[in-house]
């Protein structure tokens, strides 16, 4: 991930660079503001001692004047931008993201053939496509934010709230919650691949396939299944169909484990699976006492399920 | 009545000693906890606020230090969020607020020239109430059952279901506690402004600073309500089962929302306009000319006090409300940079050529502007819809509100604890101190706040106990955490400046600065009684319009704490009032709300038993004693 | 500073103007203060009244007890006219019986209360709407409450020896003034609850 992977100011989408192009000129034109006030007082400050200015009233009913202009200015620029920003595009690929403490539900809808499925903390997205993300909350608010493709907006309980965006760059840019959702706020991330239309159908036809028939296979399947794992996550395929964390079918294909916590490696697997309150205190999955070979075993499973 | 005693004709000395008779309170502790005088009650405020600035400051040093490098490990995610949250409830519900509304409680009544503030005995009653919320929340703390749910505590994370035990509880009730103190402050305030302004002190007279706490006071009034509202109504959710905020049974989570903005957002403005005011008084003095353009400036804040109730929406642009909505609101809150504006332009002309002294609130006024400008220009940009999606909840915003708040309200109170300091011990403070510490504070605090503007726009949410090593921000959070060291160096060097200089500075005498205002009419620190006889005021400036012997009225009574009630709007003399002695039974009822209000976290019940106790102690308070100052 | 004395102020009347004193205004400032509590009370409901799919998700209440306490306020004004007349006049007799009334009639509305909080059909934790009706209500009892306490109190201080002095005469004024903030806030919110879902 590159340092400009989390950036307003490097817009990888049409929203984050509409706003990016008001954001320049307006901070320019604040800040010399700023410079002529200041300047104005270093005159004032300087100048040999005088009675008041003759003709201060003037001058001071003029900068007011200018300051009307400035603000019905800046709110008719800001009016525009806004307004194509929640326009409705034609045909847009649907994608429901729902914020839960402290990690992300997507879900792809069905679409023509392509069926539906759920998946959790990375979201991908086709380039150049437009997108309207349905944001839900499942108990507190959370807030979507990618800077570099659109502005944030709430995922808020008993509301429904969308967001449009059209990617314009491929990379992988970060998400993060930007509204304090609680003891794991800071660590409730969310990659977001934007990538060629090819291979996101590609990933798609993937995702919505069940676990891998290696994975079911080998023996960590039945810990998952025996143990506490199948009552909160659902592999498809298997008999885990717990609801309540996050779909693990295609677990190892994410970039990140842990909603943005760590970088999907078999060790990564291994530790959080033996310890997830020390990697992540207070997040929802709790401490399953696993023997070393039933951890040995299930670190496997989880690895193959690509 | 013929055998009252009068002032008429006495001798200055003669005439003392018998204002200090009535107006005294009695030695010792019991005095101490009994008065009912502005200025003890003031200065007691004030030095408990600056407190609380301490203890924020720390809280503030403690995220610094956490954020100074990734992955921090100082403290853990339920700590941090239980000090992000003290930090902000504490600044602004212990600190900024009660320290703006006891400059008012201790100016106000010197400068419209009278003896005591309006309802005296609810002025003390509000101080004790103060004390024993902030202690409530404090102890919380210390006791690791601090509110984690931030500043804001939005539903549903403070709500029955995702706030367990007592955290936002002890929120919620700490809020109480601070509204009903500001409530009471706010009514005394505005009283002894109508009512209690020395006789000629017309409305086109009133001091800048006495009309900015004028208008706060209303703002308080109309704003305080509504968080008593929206708190009381999660608590009723919390503890009896309510449902205001839960939409699975009709309630709505963005209710509250509305409700903590349309007090929040006009808090703001409870917070900057009394400093405002004190830039004014600050520059006249030092410009040795009023303010430019008087009218303008009391209409500004006028303006700024409406408006104030008119943009609590821009705090959620983000939650999906109608755009074109939202459009008026980017509307009213770009707006308030016009009376903004318009103040700024004023100070500008007070100060085109004036070669003010640059003394250490002056100073202190000219990092104001610097400072203040800025963080308003931001405040621009946040207005707008289409940046704030971006800037909201992230480090910019943090950048933003603290350079108005800082910038526009902290700098002007200090330069204000240095102007008034005089008034307020008799002493000066110290200048060399007072010019490294601001030299600090101005320069730690800018150096540590810029570069969260950048990371903000970088991605960095706020309210986040760290963050990762591949994000870029690593390096501007070290620099702002080191820059926090400058500032809060500055803070120590200001409060050692304060505590030595109550002992070792130069004595002031009643007017070091040369100023036109009434406080500077009496003697530093005032009697308990403030004037020995009641100011006459012809002009805006009654000490420059009259600058050999300071005119005055006589003829009132010596054996009860009597003063003067003047008109609304012309200040002519209506009667001579008296006003209440020292009581304890204020102690006594503020001992009686709270211990109610703490009761009442744990059952409902407590409202109605510990009612009883309230209503005995309020009954005490004002059953007449036959004294001299029941009389008619 | 020396002083030079320009004015007189010994012939002024040793206590404030009824009507626009201190006390006065503080009153105005209180009622400014539990106004705007009221306001946003009712504020609340037409909200969540906008946000629900359905309003009231209860029966609407039945009028009668809530109309019998607006009478019954209403009906009150005319003692409470009479208690303001015989306070400016100080006449201290009538000032005792008239509070006295007037502590009788306080009564009636608590006791009509009671019904109206079973007129609604709901309790306050079966829904929002169950919640913000009994808040409102429990507003406005909650200031009934605490007016009957204080006029049994002030009716208390006229039987003493500290009755007969205009200041207690403008407390009894400032009572006046009170009850009819009282009757004032109690239309609207009666308005609010028991008409706004008949429309």
């Amino acid at each position: 991930m590159n340092g400009a992977a989390q950036s307003a100011l490097a817009p990888g989408g049409a929203e984050a660079a509409a706003i990016l192009s008001l954001f320049w000129p307006v901070t320019a034109l604040l800040g010399a503001i700023w410079l002529a006030v200041l300047l104005v007082l270093a005159l004032g400050l300087w100048r040999r001692p005088g009675a008041a200015p003759r003709r201060a009233g003037l001058a001071v009913g003029a900068a007011t004047a200018g300051t009307v202009l400035v603000v019905i200015g800046l709110t008719l620029a800001s009016y525009l931008v806004t307004r194509p920003l929640s326009a409705a595009a034609e045909a847009p690929l649907v994608v429901q993201v729902q914020g839960r403490q402290w990690w992300w539900q997507v879900t792809y809808p069905a679409e023509g053939d392509a069926p539906g499925f759920t998946t959790a903390n990375e979201l991908r997205l086709p380039l150049g496509r437009p997108v309207r993300l349905e944001l839900a909350a499942a108990d507190v608010i959370h807030s979507f934010w990618v800077p570099n493709l659109a502005g944030k907006q709430d995922m808020i309980p008993g509301r429904d709230n969308a967001l449009l965006l059209t990617p314009r760059q491929a990379g992988i840019f970060r998400a993060q919650c930007a509204e304090f959702c609680g003891m794991q706020h800071a660590r409730m991330a969310l990659p977001v691949v934007v990538q060629p239309a090819a291979e996101f159908a590609r990933w798609r036809a993937g995702q919505a396939a069940p676990a891998a028939a290696e994975a079911l296979a080998v023996a960590g399947r039945q810990v998952f299944e025996s143990r506490q794992c199948s009552a909160c996550h659902t592999v498809r395929g298997s008999e885990a169909a717990g609801s309540t964390g996050p779909d693990l079918t295609h677990l190892a294909s994410r970039e990140t484990l842990g909603a943005g916590l760590l970088p999907m490696t078999r060790g990564a697997l291994a530790a959080w699976t033996a310890d997830p309150q020390t990697l992540k205190p207070g997040n929802n999955m709790p401490l399953v006492p696993l023997t070393a070979d039933e951890l040995q075993a299930l670190t496997e499973f989880l690895a193959l399920l690509r | 009545m013929r055998a009252q005693p009068r002032d008429t004709g006495r001798e200055e000395a003669a005439l003392e000693a018998s204002l200090a008779a009535v107006w005294s309170s009695r030695p010792g502790l019991l005095g101490w906890l009994t008065t009912v005088d502005h200025k003890a009650i003031g200065r007691r405020y004030i030095v408990t606020a600056f407190l609380f600035l301490a203890l924020g400051g720390v809280l503030a040093l403690l995220m610094r230090w956490q954020l100074a490098q990734p992955e921090g490990r100082l403290l853990g995610p339920d700590r941090y969020n239980q000090v992000f949250t003290m930090h902000g409830t504490t600044m602004m519900f212990l600190f900024a607020v009660p320290v703006m509304e006891a400059m008012g409680v201790y100016l106000v009544p010197l400068m419209v020239g009278t003896r005591n503030i309006a309802f005296p005995r609810l002025n003390a009653f509000s101080y004790w109430v103060y004390l024993f919320g902030g202690a409530l929340l404090w102890i919380a703390f210390l006791l690791d059952m601090a509110p984690d749910v931030g500043w804001f505590a939005y539903v549903p994370l403070a709500g029955p279901q995702y706030g367990p035990g007592k955290r936002a509880d002890i929120w919620a009730q700490m809020i109480t506690f601070t509204e009903v103190s500001a409530l009471a402050v706010a009514v005394g305030l505005v009283v002894t402004v109508f009512k209690q302004r020395a006789p000629g002190m017309s409305l086109d007279r009133i001091p800048l600073f006495v009309w900015a706490m004028l208008v706060t006071s209303f703002v308080v009034i109309l704003a305080m309500p509504s968080i008593v509202l929206a708190s009381t109504a999660l608590i009723l959710d919390r503890l009896v089962g309510t449902q205001f905020f839960n939409p699975a049974a009709g309630g709505d989570v963005l209710l509250w929302q509305h409700l903590f903005w349309f007090f929040g957002h006009p808090e703001v403005y409870i917070i900057f306009i009394p400093a405002v005011g004190m830039v004014s008084t600050i520059l006249a003095t030092f410009c040795r000319r009023p303010v430019f353009g008087y009218l303008a400036m009391v209409l500004a804040l006028v303006g700024t006090g409406l408006l104030a109730f008119g943009l609590w929406v821009h705090h959620m642009f983000t939650t999906g409300l109608p755009r074109l909505g939202e459009s008026f609101f980017t509307a009213s809150s770009m707006a308030i940079a016009v009376p903004s504006g318009l103040q700024i332009f004023c100070w500008l002309a007070t100060l085109w050529g004036a070669r003010p002294r640059l003394t250490v609130p002056m100073l202190y006024v000219l990092a104001f502007l610097f400072t203040f400008v800025l963080g308003g220009m931001t405040g621009v940009m946040v207005a707008s819809v289409p940046l704030d999606t971006q800037l909201h909840d992230s480090f910019f915003v943090v950048a933003h509100f603290h350079y108005v708040l800082v910038g526009g309200a902290v700098f002007p109170l200090l330069g204000a604890i240095h102007y008034w300091y005089p008034k307020l011990t008799g002493r000066l403070m110290e200048e060399r101190l007072g010019r490294w510490a601001w030299g600090l504070v101005f320069g730690g605090f800018n150096l540590a706040f810029f570069p969260m503007h950048l990371l903000g726009l970088w991605g960095m949410p706020r309210r986040v106990y760290t963050y990762p090593p591949e994000l870029p921000w690593g390096g501007l959070n070290l620099f702002s955490s080191l820059s926090a060291a400058l500032l809060a160096a500055g803070f120590l060097l200001f409060f050692w400046n304060a505590w030595r200089s109550a002992r070792h500075g130069e004595a002031a005498g009643p007017d070091p600065w040369g100023a036109g205002t009434l406080e500077w009419a009496t003697s530093s620190p005032p009697p308990p009684w403030n004037f020995t006889r009641i100011p006459v005021v012809e002009g805006a400036d009654p000490l420059r319009d009259s600058p050999d012997a300071l005119k005055v009225a006589a003829g009132l009574r010596l054996d009860r704490r009597e003063l003067l009630l003047t008109s609304v709007m012309a200040a002519e003399p209506e009667a001579r009032e008296s006003s209440p002695r020292d009581s304890v039974w204020p102690l006594l009822a503020a001992i009686a709300t709270t211990a109610m209000l703490i009761w009442s976290i744990f059952t409902p019940w407590a409202v109605v038993w510990g009612a009883i106790p309230v209503a005995a102690t309020l009954i005490f308070w004002f059953w007449p004693r036959g004294t001299p100052e029941d009389e008619s | 500073m020396k002083a030079r004395i320009v004015a007189d102020l010994s012939e002024l009347p040793t206590s404030g103007p009824r009507g626009s004193g201190p006390t006065w205004w503080g009153n105005l400032a209180f009622m400014l203060i539990e106004g705007m509590g009221f306001a946003l009370g009712i504020g609340v409901y037409l909200y969540l009244a906008t946000v629900a799919p359905d309003w009231p998700p209860a029966p609407p209440p039945e009028l009668a007890a809530g109309t019998g306490v607006a009478l019954v306020l209403l009906l009150s004004l005319i003692p409470n006219a009479l208690l303001a007349r015989w306070a400016k006049a100080q006449d201290l007799r009538r000032i005792r019986l008239g509070l006295l009334v007037m502590l009788g009639i306080s009564v009636l509305p608590l006791a009509l209360r009671v019904l109206e909080f079973q007129a609604f059909h709901v309790r306050w934790d079966e829904s929002a709407y169950g919640s913000i009706v009994w808040v409102l209500l429990g507003l406005h009892t909650t200031h009934l409450l605490a007016d009957l306490v204080e006029t049994a109190v002030l009716a208390a201080l006229m039987f003493t020896r500290h009755a007969d002095n205009p200041r207690r005469y403008g407390d009894v004024e400032d009572e006046v003034a009170y009850w009819v903030f009282i009757v004032a806030t109690w239309l609207p919110v009666y308005a609010c609850l028991y008409w706004a879902p008949r429309l």
